[in-house]
């Protein structure tokens, strides 16, 4: 081989391994870019979703879950709205923010504004504790803080106070915000992670009933799409007879797949919470609601 | 008699020989494979079947993914070997470890597999 062609080979390696290098360095951020967590982009992608699948709903239609998908519906909720069934709920819930504790503070005291008009910051991520925190365990923590008994997440009373609250931030856009903190983004991927994940006999995930078949019956049931839905929380659903917090939904929705549920209030269900209020920022509060 | 009757005769004394064979063979198969079918389950093959169960079961809640219907056929173990039916005990045993493995696989393969789900 002749010196010229030796050259000629070694030009050819080395430009080689340059093209090699270079597209290294081009597939490597775009290839990590399908792994990075993005909360911005997760949302737009979510409510394009939804908003591309009913073109006839306005997006703030979709807080009203199943009343927003056709126009008997719609008229069955307007009708509901004249005497709501969540109306015991909601004076029930503003006489027990209201009336002291036995120490003489009162949950106005545990939260900003005096807890009126809040509702769409929760849940939010506690950078202190690491973890998030929402409503129901915020309204606990004011309890155990001033000397009271925690009560249950799932029954009536934690209902009702959540739906005096609700009731005090209608209309408010949901701002739920994502700290610039690694531990914050990772429960926000945790929660949709959840969200997705098929689970139970039946091998459902939150996704197959209210994105995959949002809009479909099943039974008798529409199925609610995801887009929105803690918006109205809390629910008095005629299924159960009674009024519902954001944690009875979620047990009731793994036992319905056939799931053990897990205990309320646990990092899952936090986390669910918060990626799916995260991602329907913008959207009004309605609750508290009512549901077939 | 007639010949053709005396070969007749015969012909069907061999046909009624060949089918108490068949039935005596049948029998002695059906002695030795009944027991073998019908062996009683004993409080050992009970309590072997439900801690295997059980511990299938504790491992798909490690993974945060029981199934409720693991639970109902443990129970329905235990009330069955509570009444000493070991029979239908280690049988919902056997059901109830089964629903936990698929509970386990289940939790397995969706730890990647949700991401196919997700909307980007």
């Amino acid at each position: 081989m002749s010196v010229q062609s030796t050259i000629r080979l070694a030009s050819i390696a080395f430009a080689a391994a340059g093209a090699a290098v270079a597209a290294l360095f081009l597939i490597g951020p775009s290839a990590h870019a399908a792994d990075k967590i993005d909360p911005a982009a997760d949302a737009k992608a979510f409510q394009k979703y939804f908003t591309d699948k009913f073109p006839q709903l306005k997006l703030k239609d979709f807080v009203n879950g199943p009343y927003s998908m056709n126009e008997d519906m719609r008229k069955q909720w307007e009708e509901k709205e004249e005497f709501p069934p969540y109306e015991f709920a909601l004076e029930a819930g503003k006489e027990m923010f209201t009336k002291p504790f036995k120490n003489g503070k009162t949950y106005a005291d545990c939260f900003p504004n005096g807890g009126i008009g809040i509702r769409q910051n929760y849940p939010y991520f506690d950078q202190k504790e690491g973890k998030v925190v929402t409503l129901e365990l915020a309204l606990n923590q004011c309890r155990e803080a001033n000397g009271e008994a925690p009560i249950s997440y799932v029954k009536d009373d934690m209902a009702a106070l959540t739906a005096y609250m609700a009731y005090t931030s209608r209309g408010k856009p949901f701002d739920i915000k994502i700290p610039d903190d690694p531990r914050a983004l990772q429960a926000f991927e945790d929660g949709k992670r959840y969200f997705y994940t098929r689970r139970g006999q039946l091998n459902f995930s939150c996704a197959s009933c209210h994105v995959q078949n949002a809009g479909q019956r099943i039974r008798a049931e529409t199925l609610a799409p995801a887009l929105g839905i803690l918006n109205a929380m809390p629910i008095y659903r005629s299924e159960w007879g009674s009024m519902g917090t954001t944690s009875r939904r979620f047990v009731t929705c793994n036992i319905q797949t056939r799931g053990v549920p897990l205990e309320p209030q646990s990092d899952e269900y936090r986390n669910l919470e918060y990626y799916l209020s995260y991602v329907s920022n913008g959207l009004p509060i309605s609750g508290p609601g009512a549901r077939p | 008699m007639s010949l053709f009757q005396i070969k007749s005769i015969r012909i069907k004394l061999l046909r009624v020989k060949a089918s108490i064979a068949t039935l005596a063979l049948a029998a002695s198969a059906s002695a030795l494979l009944l027991p073998a079918v019908h062996a009683a389950a004993t409080e050992a093959d009970f309590t072997a079947a439900y801690a295997a169960a059980e511990a299938a079961n504790k491992e798909a809640g490690a993974l945060r993914d029981q199934w409720t219907t693991t639970k109902t056929e443990l129970d329905a173990a235990k009330k069955a070997a509570d009444s000493g039916n070991f029979d239908q005990a280690v049988a919902s045993a056997k059901e109830a470890e089964a629903l936990a493995k698929a509970s386990i696989d289940q939790a397995t393969s969706e730890k990647d597999a949700w991401k196919a789900l997700a909307i980007h």
